[in-house]
């Protein structure tokens, strides 16, 4: 007997039962399902939900191999620097390396593991509880985690928050498909809230950054955006390509905006993502940022302010720097919390990247603002779809009033009879 | 006076198995049956008993709704089965044939001096009728109510449908005498859409609007092309009829007689030789699709064509609106890494893995696979890319499954029927059933509003 058919057996075997569809999600997972239409069309296009996740966890691949390997470059980078030598990042030179390799997955690695057992492992509780299949949705978000938090956070710390994120993110508005926050980005939300020491200041970024602090060998872990809201960008030694191509500290998929921008093209490409939101959000992050450099062009602002830093980067630089291209293109696309309508979703993307760079400028605890202007535009999407469909049945109403509408057979005697008796 | 429209949100879904332009005649059934399925909506009253012996043309049952509103038998034969659903629903009304045939006659009208109620009463006597569909609620017309324009959709764009302008070839007295009574039933305008440079037995016809209709699939809906032409407001009725029974209108007018006879193209990549068949209205499915034979053994027998037809069987009958009959392969198999392995022999509307856009031409043999779980819906915008009307898909639908009916009106639920939502439930990643969905929607807004 083959695999195949084994599984069918045992399919069938347990058919209605509590566990089924924790095995029929293992099963559906090694074979497309043996379902035939039975309303409506009798033939269906090859595209399903576990499809669609798995591109945007294809985009989302290379940015972890990125990831895995600067984690390791920005440990030994820092270490190099607090002994006074400054590198200059290659990247066939000293960035893919197999010490840096085994540095990043060692503490990479681990938060990955640790975001899909314990997030999978709700999801299942859940399908089994309520009966219904496991649903793909936090293939994803499963993804998404690890490449959003800090490098070093404690692995009970992501465990709790994925629990929270995925039972009072999702499950309890009723699964994927009808939550209302990104769960990618109430688990990062959640994390910044209830540990705020752990997930920012200047130490979090870098491996081993915490646990040398105060130390001899003590190292930085500061970001880009870190220096610049503490008016220290003259101190940096990053240049535009090291940001460009992501040789910088961060979260560990933020930083190659290269790799972002390619697997942004994948998925526009392959017409999973919007476009619209995308661009839309970059236009907005590029207005923001104009108006601010604007600001300081006018003199508005001088070299004192605390946002002096911040505010006259220059407006492209937000683009490259910190978390708003991985924002962009992986989360503010979630089409479950997005707008909907496509008008609504220009929109939605705009707020996104305009609030994005403003919560960056104006927040000093933190300056980074594309998580929180994401799940505050997640909050608005509703009531933007409800504006742009309101639109549409304006126009039909308005139509509606020049209606024909002709009388029933009988319905004219009736009124006429009615007419003569008053 | 003709006028274009062009549709460019779609999709062609080119499937293997076209009917070959050639029509043979069926063998005759010896059962013919009536499904009251066919009659959405209906409350069938018989008229008849079990056993009792009738002609071509005498009705069987009436519409408890509207009495006057008569079906009427096929052929002129035996009634041996009711057969019952739970209930006691009526489901199928079968009719043993005998050899020679008689008909109820009528006396025929003349087209140009026929009046109105001339020619509802002939219509509702004759069982010609329930050809007449309305909008809102896609159900068989009301004959109280006044229609506010009749469309006809001759333009064919359904995945694999018989070509018209073949299979009504040397009808054009029967449609222009159908056309003609037509547009004295309304105010309006009869509109009736063509393919776009093709050479439609419509282009000549007088008493209608002639619209020239480009584009992908659903541009040959008719729905759709309402929605061009002349939206449907609240309050308002159309009627929409196929051009297959306004052949059947026609020739009762010429001629007096009901004769439920239709050139039907059997199709689909599971018939050998799939063609064209002269066949009547109930008969059974097995008559022609054996003498075309079939190249699988687990195939399923759609009336209809693939996107909006009902599943039958072999031994089913051909249905009273269809002029197309499918047979396509079962797809209840697995498939191993079915879900993410790149894909070139299925249709897909995304480029994630699925190469269906390189080839827009190609032809491609689809079976009856969900490929994919039903799932609650979760991508949003590939419904527009195929949703030519100015309706919001999504949100309509999901008013329609929340029960929402101020939101359904508003959203436009009056102008739609299942099938427009047919393009849309084929590309859903969800696999959400949107003809359903919709369905129930209507029928929740006719009960709750009509």
């Amino acid at each position: 007997m083959s695999l195949k058919s084994n599984l069918h057996n045992l399919k069938e075997k347990y058919k209605g039962k509590k566990m089924a569809p924790a095995f029929n999600a293992i099963h559906t997972f090694l074979y497309a399902p043996n379902e035939t239409t039975h309303s409506g069309s009798h033939v269906r296009a090859v595209d399903d939900l576990k499809r669609t996740m798995n591109t945007v966890i294809m985009a989302l691949v290379p940015v972890l191999i990125f990831g895995i390997f600067n984690a390791g470059y920005q440990h030994y980078a820092a270490v190099d620097a607090a002994n006074g030598v400054i590198r200059q990042a290659s990247l066939f030179g000293n960035f893919l390396t197999w010490e840096n390799f085994i540095m990043g997955a060692w503490t990479v690695l681990p938060l990955v593991i640790v975001s899909y057992a314990v997030g999978l492992a709700v999801e299942f509780l859940f399908a089994v509880i309520k009966g219904h299949e496991v649903e793909e949705g936090y293939l994803v978000t499963g993804m998404l985690v690890p490449l959003i938090v800090p490098i070093d956070t404690p692995l009970w710390m992501l465990a709790v928050a994925v629990v929270f994120g995925v039972v009072i993110g999702k499950e309890v508005f009723g699964g994927t498909g009808m939550n209302i926050l990104n769960p990618a980005l109430t688990i990062r939300a959640f994390l910044f809230f209830a540990y705020p020491t752990w997930m920012s200041g200047d130490k979090v970024w870098v491996h081993q950054a915490v646990d040398l602090a105060g130390g001899p060998d003590a190292i930085s872990g500061e970001t880009i955006l870190g220096y610049l809201a503490q008016g220290k960008g003259a101190e940096m030694s990053y240049s535009v390509s090291d940001m460009f191509f992501g040789f910088i500290p961060g979260s560990v998929g933020e930083t190659s905006t290269i790799l972002i921008l390619l697997g942004g093209l994948f998925l526009i490409y392959s017409k999973i993502a919007s476009w619209r939101i995308m661009v839309s959000a970059v236009i907005g992050a590029l207005v923001m940022g104009v108006i601010f450099n604007g600001v300081v062009d006018a003199g508005w602002i001088t070299e004192t302010s605390k946002f002096y830093g911040l505010m006259s980067f220059a407006f492209w630089q937000h683009l490259i720097v910190g978390g708003l291209a991985f924002g962009i293109v992986y989360m503010a696309t979630d089409p479950v919390t997005g707008a909907q309508t496509n008008r609504g979703k220009w929109f939605y993307g705009f707020f996104i990247g305009f609030i994005s760079v403003l919560i960056r400028v104006f927040n000093p605890a933190y300056p980074e603002g594309v998580f929180l202007a994401i799940l505050l535009m997640n909050v608005f999407a509703p009531t933007i779809d409800h504006y742009v469909i309101r639109g549409n049945i304006k126009r039909r109403l308005k139509r509606a009033k020049n209606a024909t509408i002709l009388p029933r057979d009988g319905e004219g005697k009736a009124q006429e009879l009615k007419a003569e008796t008053v | 006076m003709s006028k274009d429209i062009r549709i460019k949100k779609g999709l062609n879904i080119n499937l293997i198995g076209d009917a070959e332009k050639i029509t043979s005649k069926a063998v005759l059934s010896n059962v013919y049956a009536i499904n009251l399925q066919d009659f959405h909506g209906i409350t069938p009253k018989l008229l008849v008993k079990q056993g009792a012996e009738v002609k071509a043309g005498e009705p069987l049952f009436y519409n408890k709704n509207v009495e006057d509103m008569l079906f009427v038998s096929p052929v002129s034969g035996e009634l041996i089965e009711v057969v019952r659903g739970a209930r006691r629903k009526i489901l199928t009304l079968k009719i043993l044939a005998d050899k020679s045939q008689e008909f109820v006659s009528h006396t025929p009208l003349s087209p140009k001096s026929a009046k109105a109620e001339e020619i509802k009463a002939l219509l509702l006597k004759s069982g010609c009728w329930p050809f007449i569909k309305q909008r809102p609620y896609d159900i068989i017309a009301n004959p109280s109510a006044t229609p506010k324009s009749i469309f006809i959709s001759a333009y064919v764009t359904s995945p694999m449908a018989a070509d018209l302008d073949y299979a009504l070839k040397g009808k054009e007295n029967e449609i222009q005498a159908a056309i003609t009574i037509l547009g004295k039933l309304t105010p309006g305008k009869v509109h009736v859409s063509v393919g776009k440079g093709g050479q439609s037995i419509f282009s000549k016809i007088e008493g209608a609007e002639i619209h020239n209709v480009s584009g992908p699939h659903p541009a040959g809906l008719v729905g759709t092309q309402i929605n061009k032409i002349d939206p449907i407001n609240k309050g308002e009725v159309v009627w929409t009829i196929t051009p297959q029974d306004l052949v059947i209108i026609g020739e009762l007018l010429l001629t007096g007689r009901y004769n439920p006879e239709r050139v039907v193209a059997l199709v689909g990549s599971s018939v050998k030789s799939p063609k064209y068949y002269t066949t009547k209205i109930g008969s059974e499915i097995a008559t022609f699709l054996y003498a075309s034979g079939v190249n699988t053994e687990n195939f399923r027998v759609i009336n209809g064509d693939v996107l909006t037809g009902s599943k039958t069987k072999p031994d089913g009958y051909l249905g009273y609106y269809n002029n197309t009959v499918t047979a396509i392969p079962e797809g209840d198999d697995y498939e191993f890494f079915g879900w993410n392995k790149p894909v070139f022999n299925k249709i897909s509307s995304t480029r994630a893995l699925t190469f269906s856009w390189l080839q827009p031409k190609k032809k491609y043999d689809l079976d009856t696979n969900t490929n994919g779980e039903h799932r609650a819906f979760v991508v949003t915008g590939l419904y527009e890319e195929v949703f030519p009307m100015d309706i919001y898909p999504l949100q309509l639908l999901k008013a329609c499954m929340v029960k929402d009916l101020d939101e359904m009106e508003q959203l436009g639920l009056y102008e739609v029927a299942p099938e427009d939502f047919s393009l849309t439930e084929f590309i859903c990643i969800s696999k959400q059933p949107h003809q359903q969905i919709i369905r129930e929607g209507l029928d929740l807004l006719y009960k709750e509003i009509g």
